[in-house]
C-alpha cells in the first residue's frame, strides 16, 4: 500500500510557481529522502503534505486520505517536525510533549506516559524539567522528533531534520530514524545533505526549481550516471603513456590536470589489479590510485547542471565509498 | 469537540504560564496600570471635589475602573503579540498540523488572554480595598466587575489576534501599543465624561470602550443599578463579533496562503 501518493502538486504564489506539477509515491514503510537546494519547493511540498497549504493544483493523498478534502484524517495520521525546531522556549520538554499529546486526544494519564517514554527514547529524561530555551540544538531536535511521535504517526515528516547540527547530534537523529522505521514509520525526510538521503533513505527524489528531476533508489540513480572510476595521480612518466596502457581496460575520461588519469571501468575494484599491472610492466610509477564511484552529487550534477552547495559538513573530502 | 475543550484550556494554560515566565510580558498589564493609578490617585486627588464629576467614595475608587481597563487592553494586545510570536517561530505550525479545530488555537490564546484579565481586575480590585476604596456592589458587583473585565479582554484579543493572523508579525501588533492609549485617553476611562472638552468628548461619548468602562466602574462605585452594565454587555457583544468576523477572515486566510 502507499503511504504517500501524489498526482501533479502545484502551488503558485502569486505569479511564481513554487511547485510545478509533482508526482511522487512512497510505500509503506519506506525513508523517502526528498532532496533539493534551498528554494527548490521541498518544504512548499511537505507543507502541502502535512495540510498546512492549500495545493493551488493536483492532488495528493496521505496515509491514504485527500490531503483537501479529509485533512482532519490526514492530520490525525501524520507526525511532524518541521524546519527549524518550532519550539516555544518558555516551556519545559515534558510540558511540550504533553501538550502535544492533548492535541492529539490522549488522555492525559496516557499523555504522562507516552511523555514519559518519549523522553526516555531521546535520552532527554534529565533536561525533561527544563526549559527548552537551555537545550542545545541537537536536544531540540531530539524533542520535537519525539513530539511528533506521541500519538505514534503512520507517516512521518521531518523537514530538513538536522540541518545546523553537529555530527554527533546528526548521527544520533540519523539513528532514530532508522529504528523509526524499522518499527514501521514510513519516513518524509527533506534534506539538503547529499549523503544524509544516501545513508537513510530507500528512494530518492531530487526536486529543482519546484519540480522532480530525477526518482529512484539511491543506487538506482548512482548507476545511472555510469560506471565507477580508477582516479591514478602518477609519481613518473607521461599522462599520455599511461593513458595508452590504460587505453585497453577502460574508458578514458578528460584529464582534470597534467598528473591524474581518470578511467572509468565496468568491474569497478575487479579492474584496479589489470591497471596495476599494465602500469607496473609499462615502467610507469604511480603515486596514489583509488577507485571513485558515482555518487548522489554526480546524480545531482547530472539531473540539475549544477552542484547542490550545502555539503554535509560531517562527509569527508576523500572519494565517497558507497559501498 | 471534548478534545477541542482540552485543547483551548491547555493553550491557555500555556499562555498564562508563558507570561508568569517572561516578567516582561506583566509589566505592561500589572506594572504599568498599578504606577499610573497611583500617580492619577496621589496627584489629583482632588478632582472629585469639581462639579461633574460623578458622586464617588474616593478618586481611587473611581479610577479603579479605569486601571482595570486599561490593564486588560494591554492584556488583550500582549496575547496578540503572542500569538504573532508563535506564527513568527513556526509554533502555531505544530498546532495547526494537530486534528483538532483550527480555531481551537485561537480559542486557547484568548482564554489565556481572558484568565490574565481576570487576574488583572481581581489585582485592582484588591489594590482598591487594601487602600480604602468600597466596591459598592459588593461580592456581587467584583463578580459582574470581573465577569465584564473577562468578556472585554476576550473581544479586544480577538482584535490583537485578527492583526497577528493577518500579518503574522509581532512587531506590528506591538505598534498597537500606543494605540490603546490613545482609545482609552478618548474613552471615560480616566475622566468622567463631564469634565470632557469638545472634541474628546464626543469621541467619548460613542467610542465603545467608555461603555465597557462604564459597566465596571458602575458596581464599584454605585453598586449594581444594571443600566451601564447591561451597555457594557452588549458594546463588549458588538466588539467580540467583530473581532470574531475579523479573526475567522485572518485565519482563512493565513491557511489558504501560508502566510
Amino acid at each position: 500500500m502507499k503511504a504517500i501518493v501524489v498526482e501533479g502538486l502545484e502551488r503558485a504564489f502569486g505569479d511564481v510557481l513554487a511547485v510545478r506539477g509533482v508526482d511522487l509515491s512512497v510505500d509503506e514503510g519506506e525513508i523517502y529522502g526528498f532532496l533539493g537546494p534551498n528554494g527548490a519547493g521541498k518544504t512548499t511540498t511537505v507543507r502541502m503534505l502535512t495540510t498546512l497549504l492549500l495545493p493551488t493544483g493536483g492532488r495528493a493523498s496521505v496515509a491514504g486520505y485527500d490531503v483537501v478534502g479529509e485533512a482532519h484524517a490526514v492530520r490525525a495520521s501524520i507526525g511532524v517536525a518541521l524546519q527549524e525546531a518550532a519550539l516555544d522556549p518558555l516551556m519545559t520538554g515534558r510540558e511540550l510533549i504533553r501538550l502535544q499529546a492533548t492535541l492529539h486526544g490522549l488522555p492525559a494519564a496516557e499523555g504522562r506516559r507516552r511523555a514519559d517514554e518519549l523522553l526516555e527514547r531521546v535520552d532527554l529524561v534529565e533536561a525533561a524539567d527544563r526549559r527548552v530555551g537551555t537545550y542545545s540544538g541537537g536536544m531540540q531536535r531530539r524533542l520535537d522528533l519525539a513530539a511528533s511521535l506521541v500519538h505514534r504517526p503512520r507517516v512521518l515528516f521531518l523537514d530538513e531534520p538536522t540541518t545546523g547540527l553537529d555530527p554527533v547530534s546528526r548521527k544520533t537523529i540519523w539513528e532514530e530514524v532508522r529504528e523509526l522505521n524499522e518499527d514501521g514509520t514510513t519516513v518524509f525526510l527533506t534534506t539538503q545533505y547529499l549523503e544524509e538521503a544516501d545513508q537513510l533513505a530507500d528512494n530518492v527524489g531530487i526536486i529543482d526549481s519546484g519540480a522532480i528531476v530525477a526518482e529512484a533508489t539511491p543506487d538506482a540513480l548512482k548507476a545511472e550516471i555510469g560506471n565507477p572510476h580508477i582516479e591514478l595521480q602518477l609519481e613518473e612518466g607521461s599522462i599520455a603513456d599511461a593513458e595508452a596502457v590504460c587505453t585497453g581496460i577502460g574508458k578514458l575520461m578528460p584529464p582534470k590536470d597534467g598528473r591524474t588519469v581518470l578511467l572509468e571501468v565496468e568491474r569497478g575494484a575487479g579492474d584496479i589489479p589489470r591497471v596495476v599491472r599494465a602500469l607496473d610492466e609499462a615502467g610507469i610509477e604511480v603515486a596514489s590510485l583509488e577507485l571513485v564511484k558515482p555518487t548522489l552529487d554526480d546524480v545531482f550534477v547530472a539531473k540539475t547542471g549544477y552542484h547542490l552547495e550545502k555539503q554535509d559538513p560531517t562527509a569527508s573530502s576523500a572519494p565517497v565509498d558507497d559501498g | 469537540m471534548r478534545t477541542n475543550l482540552r485543547v483551548v484550556r491547555a493553550l491557555g494554560m500555556r499562555s498564562v504560564r508563558q507570561t508568569f515566565r517572561r516578567p516582561q510580558l506583566m509589566a505592561p498589564i500589572l506594572v504599568f496600570p498599578t504606577l499610573l493609578l497611583a500617580i492619577q490617585t496621589g496627584g489629583a486627588g482632588s478632582a472629585v471635589n469639581l462639579p461633574g464629576f460623578p458622586p464617588v467614595q474616593s478618586f481611587l475608587q473611581f479610577m479603579l475602573a479605569g486601571a482595570i481597563m486599561q490593564s486588560l487592553m494591554l492584556a488583550a494586545n500582549s496575547g496578540g503579540i503572542a500569538l504573532a510570536v508563535d506564527i513568527e517561530m513556526g509554533f502555531t505550525d505544530r498546532l495547526f498540523a494537530a486534528p483538532i479545530s483550527r480555531y481551537a488555537v485561537v480559542l486557547g490564546r484568548l482564554a489565556g488572554t481572558a484568565a490574565l484579565g481576570a487576574f488583572a481586575a481581581l489585582w485592582f480590585l484588591a489594590i482598591g480595598l487594601i487602600f480604602g476604596a468600597e466596591i459598592e456592589g459588593g461580592v456581587a458587583g467584583a463578580v459582574v466587575a470581573v465577569a465584564l473585565t473577562v468578556g472585554a479582554t476576550v473581544g479586544i484579543g480577538g482584535i490583537g489576534s485578527s492583526v497577528a493572523l493577518r500579518t503574522g508579525r509581532a512587531s506590528i501588533v506591538q505598534g498597537l501599543f500606543p494605540l490603546v492609549f490613545v482609545i482609552l485617553f478618548l474613552s471615560t476611562a480616566f475622566f468622567p465624561e463631564g469634565l470632557m472638552v469638545e472634541p474628546a468628548k464626543t469621541v467619548a461619548q460613542y467610542n465603545p470602550m467608555s461603555f465597557v468602562v462604564e459597566g465596571i466602574r458602575e458596581p464599584i462605585i454605585a453598586g449594581l443599578e444594571g443600566s451601564d452594565v447591561l451597555d457594557a454587555v452588549l458594546a463588549i457583544v458588538g466588539i467580540a463579533a467583530l473581532s470574531t468576523l475579523l479573526s475567522a477572515r485572518a485565519l482563512r486566510h493565513r491557511l489558504a496562503t501560508g502566510g
